[in-house]
Formats: C-alpha cells, sequence, structure tokens
C-alpha cells in the first residue's frame, strides 16, 4: 500500500511509530515486574495503539478505494513499514523498556505539542488528543529512570547499560528529509530539529536526578523512514501479521 | 453505642451476625476458619485473574485487526485489574501479597483451572471471553452478597467489567459464525475444547465439594455449585444455538419437567488430573509466572531502596 501523497506518507511514519512502539509494550502485559506494571504498561500500549489507529485512519482515509487502518497495519512488509529504529529494538529487560519509553516521551511530548498546533486539522487533532497522554507517558517514565538510576547498585548498572545501548538510535528521531521539508514549509510536519533542545534538557535534568551519566556516543543509527531497519522488525511483523497473512481478506 | 461491641466475641454471636445478613469487616472478630476459607476462596480468585492474563495476553500480539488487539488489550488490563483488588481484599484479612504470591508458586494455592488450556487459535479468545468470563459471571453474581465486605465489594466492580468482556468475547464468535466456513469451523473447534472445562468451573458436584457446606453457612457462597452450573448451561446453550453453534454434548436436551437443560456426565478425572497439575499447559503457566516475578525482583528492590531513600532525604529537610 504505497502513496505519494506526502501528508498520507507523514502520517503513516507517524502511524507506524506509534503501532511499533505500542506493539513492543504490549508483549509485556502479564510479563511486568509485579501486578500494577502489567496495567501500567497495558496502559501505555494501549495510547500508542489507539494512536496509531487514529494516523492510519487518516492515511485510509485519504487514500480511499477501501483501504483501512488494518490495510496499513497487516499488509505492508519491512520495506514500506517507516517507524523510527528505537520504536522497533526488542523489548529488552525492564530498564531497556523504559530507558527506552523516556527517549522517547521525552520526544514525543514537545512533538505532540507542535503538532496540535500543524495547518492540517486532522494531524492537528490528533496532535492535541496525544498531548495529554505524552505528558502523563513522560511523568511515568521519567520517574522510572529516577527511581532505576538511583536505586540499587543493579538497577543503576541496567539502566546505564540500557541507555549506552539506546543512546545512537535517539538521532533519527530528530532527522529531517526532502518529505519532511516539503511538510514544514507548509505548516503541516513538526520541524523536529527545534526540538532537540528541548530534548536535551529534558534527558540531561532527569540523568542528573538519576545519577547516570549522559552516553557519550555521536553516530547515529538511522534509516527507519526510508524502510531500512533491523533484522527485529521482520519477527515482529511476522507475529504482529499472523492472522491476516494467514487467512487473508476476512473479517474478525 | 454499638451493641455489638458489647457482646462476647464468639462464634454464636458471629453466626447470628452472619444469618442477619450483615457484612464482616476486616477488623471484625471472625473465626480463624473463617479468616482462612477467606485467604483461600479470594486468593485463588486473584491468582486466577492473573494467570488468566496468560492465555489472552497470547493473542494481544497476534490479534487479527487493530480493533480486535484494542479490545484485548483493554480486556487484559482490566484481569490484572481485578487480581489486584482481590490481593488488596485478601490482604485486609493479615497476609501479605508477598505471601499469597509464594503460595501460588509453591502450588500451596491453586487457580482456575480452566487457564491450564491453551488458547490454540483467535476463536479461543472468543470462547474464553463468551464462556469463561460467563462462567465467572454467574459465580460472581452470586458472591456480590457474601458475608465478607472486601470481597463482596469487589465483587460488585468486577462484575461490570466482566460482562464486557463476556459481550467481546460473544461478539468474536459471532463475527466468526458469520464468516467463511474456515472461520466457522474455528469457532466449533473452540466451543468443543472449551465447553467442558467451563462446567468444570464450577467445581464438584455439590455432594463432592470439600469446602461447601461450611462455605455455604457462612455465607462465603451463596449458591451451590450445581445450581449455578445449571444457569450457566441454560443461558450458554441458547447463546450458542442463536449463532448457529453446536454444544459438544449428545445427552443435552431440554427437560420440560425442570424448566432446565438437562446436560451429560462430567469427566471428573479429567477434572482431577488437571488440577491436581497436569493438564496441558500448568507447568509453562506456573513456569510464566514465577519468570516474571523472578526477573522483576531486581525492580522491586531496585523500588524500595529508591523510596527508603527518598523517605532519609525528606526526613534531612524536615
Amino acid at each position: 500500500m504505497k502513496s505519494d501523497d506526502p501528508v498520507t506518507r507523514y502520517a503513516l511514519r507517524l502511524g507506524d511509530d506509534a503501532l511499533i512502539l505500542g506493539h513492543r509494550l504490549s508483549e509485556w502485559m502479564s510479563r511486568a515486574p509485579f501486578l500494577e506494571e502489567d496495567i501500567a504498561l497495558g496502559n501505555v500500549a494501549l495510547d500508542f495503539i489507539g494512536r496509531a489507529r487514529l494516523f492510519y485512519q487518516y492515511a485510509a482515509e485519504r487514500v480511499g478505494g477501501g483501504v483501512t487502518e488494518d490495510t496499513f497495519a497487516y499488509t505492508r512488509d519491512v520495506r514500506e513499514f517507516t517507524n523510527l529504529l528505537l520504536c522497533e529494538l526488542p523489548r529488552g529487560d525492564f530498564a531497556f523498556t523504559l530507558c527506552r519509553q523516556f527517549l522517547y516521551d521525552a520526544f514525543s511530548l514537545p512533538f505532540t505539542e507542535a503538532l496540535a498546533g500543524s495547518a492540517d486539522s486532522r494531524l492537528a487533532a490528533i496532535g492535541a488528543k496525544a498531548v495529554k497522554e505524552s505528558r502523563y507517558h513522560l511523568r511515568r517514565s521519567r520517574d522510572w529512570i529516577v527511581r532505576l538510576g538511583d536505586g540499587t547498585e543493579e538497577s543503576h548498572r541496567r539502566c546505564q547499560q540500557a541507555l549506552d545501548e539506546l543512546w545512537i538510535y535517539t538521532g533519527e528521531m530528530f532527522e529531517t528529509d526532502q518529505l519532511i521539508d516539503e511538510l514544514v514549509a507548509l505548516g503541516v510536519a513538526v520541524d523536529t530539529a527545534e526540538l532537540r533542545r528541548c530534548w536535551i534538557e529534558t534527558v540531561s535534568e532527569t540523568l542528573r536526578a538519576a545519577t547516570l551519566t549522559p552516553p557519550t556516543a555521536t553516530a547515529d543509527v538511522s534509516g527507519g523512514r526510508r524502510g531500512i531497519h533491523t533484522d527485529d522488525l521482520g519477527f515482529l511483523l511476522a507475529e504482529l501479521q499472523f492472522m491476516q497473512r494467514a487467512y487473508p481478506g476476512l473479517q474478525w | 453505642m454499638d451493641k455489638r461491641v458489647a457482646l462476647v466475641p464468639g462464634e454464636q454471636t458471629f453466626q447470628a451476625r452472619i444469618d442477619a445478613e450483615e457484612k464482616i469487616e476486616p477488623k471484625d472478630w471472625m473465626p480463624e476458619k473463617y479468616r482462612q476459607n477467606l485467604i483461600r476462596q479470594i486468593s485463588q480468585h486473584a491468582h486466577s485473574e492473573v494467570i488468566g492474563e496468560q492465555p489472552e495476553g497470547n493473542w494481544i500480539t497476534r490479534a487479527p485487526s487493530l480493533e480486535r488487539k484494542a479490545i484485548l488489550m483493554a480486556k487484559v488490563q482490566d484481569e490484572a485489574g481485578h487480581g489486584l483488588y482481590l490481593y488488596a481484599a485478601t490482604e485486609t484479612l493479615g497476609i501479605t501479597r508477598e505471601e499469597l504470591i509464594d503460595r501460588l508458586h509453591t502450588g500451596a494455592s491453586k487457580y482456575a483451572s480452566i487457564f491450564n488450556y491453551p488458547s490454540l487459535t483467535w476463536a479461543d479468545i472468543g470462547a474464553i471471553g463468551w464462556l469463561v468470563d460467563s462462567a465467572a459471571i454467574v459465580n460472581q453474581v452470586s458472591l456480590q452478597n457474601t458475608s465478607y465486605g472486601p470481597y463482596a465489594r469487589a465483587m460488585v466492580r468486577i462484575c461490570k467489567e466482566e460482562s464486557f468482556h463476556q459481550r467481546q468475547g460473544y461478539n468474536i464468535m459471532m463475527t466468526l459464525m458469520n464468516g467463511s466456513q474456515v472461520q466457522r469451523d474455528m469457532a466449533q473447534d473452540a466451543l468443543d475444547r472449551w465447553w467442558w472445562p467451563s462446567l468444570m468451573m464450577f467445581g464438584p458436584h455439590d455432594g463432592e465439594s470439600a469446602h461447601s457446606a461450611q462455605s455455604m453457612k457462612w455465607k462465603i457462597k451463596r449458591r451451590s455449585n450445581d445450581d449455578l452450573r445449571q444457569q450457566f448451561v441454560d443461558q450458554a446453550v441458547q447463546q450458542a444455538e442463536a449463532i448457529g453453534l453446536v454444544v459438544p454434548d449428545p445427552d443435552l436436551q431440554w427437560d420440560d419437567a425442570r424448566g432446565h437443560y438437562d446436560f451429560g456426565a462430567i469427566d471428573w478425572e479429567e477434572f482431577e488430573r488437571v488440577i491436581s497439575g497436569n493438564g496441558p499447559c500448568n507447568r509453562q503457566r506456573l513456569a510464566h509466572h514465577k519468570r516474571a516475578h523472578r526477573e522483576g525482583a531486581w525492580v522491586r528492590e531496585a523500588m524500595a531502596v529508591h523510596e527508603a531513600k527518598q523517605r532519609l532525604s525528606n526526613e534531612d529537610v524536615a
């Protein structure tokens, strides 16, 4: 399901980020360190799946011709997914999941705030709805980083290690390309390069409170927006899309 | 002044309160056996909600549409929430959650045996919601009047959510029955596998139930196993027929005189086998829970240490 319409492509990127991250979070249900976290992680996962649906529904309407939200989620292959690599990395341990979440949430809050001002009214509405959730997500993941960083020796070590591993995937959030430049000029897309400073402030402040060391890696790994992914995404999709692939074209 | 306070606490007074339909609250005097009986029953119920996350959670990552995925996630989240209220209700009886989990892990405490069956296809998610949650509702509605206050109140809240779960399960089955032959076969196969275990959920026949008589006297249980099972059969058979499913029981027939469905004999050997640990997934269910608990130990420890540090620094400030 390819589209040349820039707004559709943009909505799909954002939908893909939300779906893939939501999927990774949902893998925790029944596996969290304690029952309250089964519920909380499920809650955040549900927010992201909900967000993915809003972006996909909008994209489906723009494409027309019987395409639905599920067409995008269940019938595209790896190369057509354009999510950030950060979102697709396997869930790892609890520290890895929460560090990833924090690094993303620190980006997602200013991003959704800015999206709420998009010249595209549908994207603006989705952004406005997501701001409230994002604020809660950030508060929650920030608290966890502080707790784990400033907890035991083991939790500190695991958290620092997760942070170091994840760091090289954070630059992709702020990359721009031709599509973004074009849509930024129209006031539709968020200029993520401008969010970087705000993100660094949130991250630095939190790491300080958590007694964690900001990673020094300067290299960035990216490619998600061009459909160049890690090997892990294919396995995620194999699971996510199993039913629609095994029994194509049916209503469930 | 409350007259009850002046009475000498004892079994007789306690039974009089029960007979008068008064609710027993955590700080009230209660016979030790009543307390232990409740701990057994409520914690078993809590563990069932928690272990029940697994067969359904299995399909969260494989749900066939985004809508179904979101609904299933919300449902599993509700089940975890039920586990939480019920652990909290059990804790009012003077036992910690850590001890309860320990009992689950050692096998001292049970959970609903039905969750030892696998959820092999998407239709199983329909069957679990429809049958297992229906059976749970039939049982839990009767427990809204149970004699222990915190348990009764938890049941009121849980029943509301369960009826939404039951509808989503039935809706999955209905959608399948309105679909292709492959989908109808999938739905029928799920019913074939889940029907008898659902009937077993109500426990042994009244005459053979180990805890029933005393539990009824104390009004922990309000209706007998057989009574509840009959109500479930009566409603589920009609629901099955309404969407073209065939209940896998050749002896099933409407009995005009009784005004109920007669149904075939339950395979109690299978019930015993599964309850005693040899169902298809007993080992996996427990191993899954133990593993998550073990892998989360460092998180719980970090949380406790961090809290202690915070308390200390707050005291310093004060």
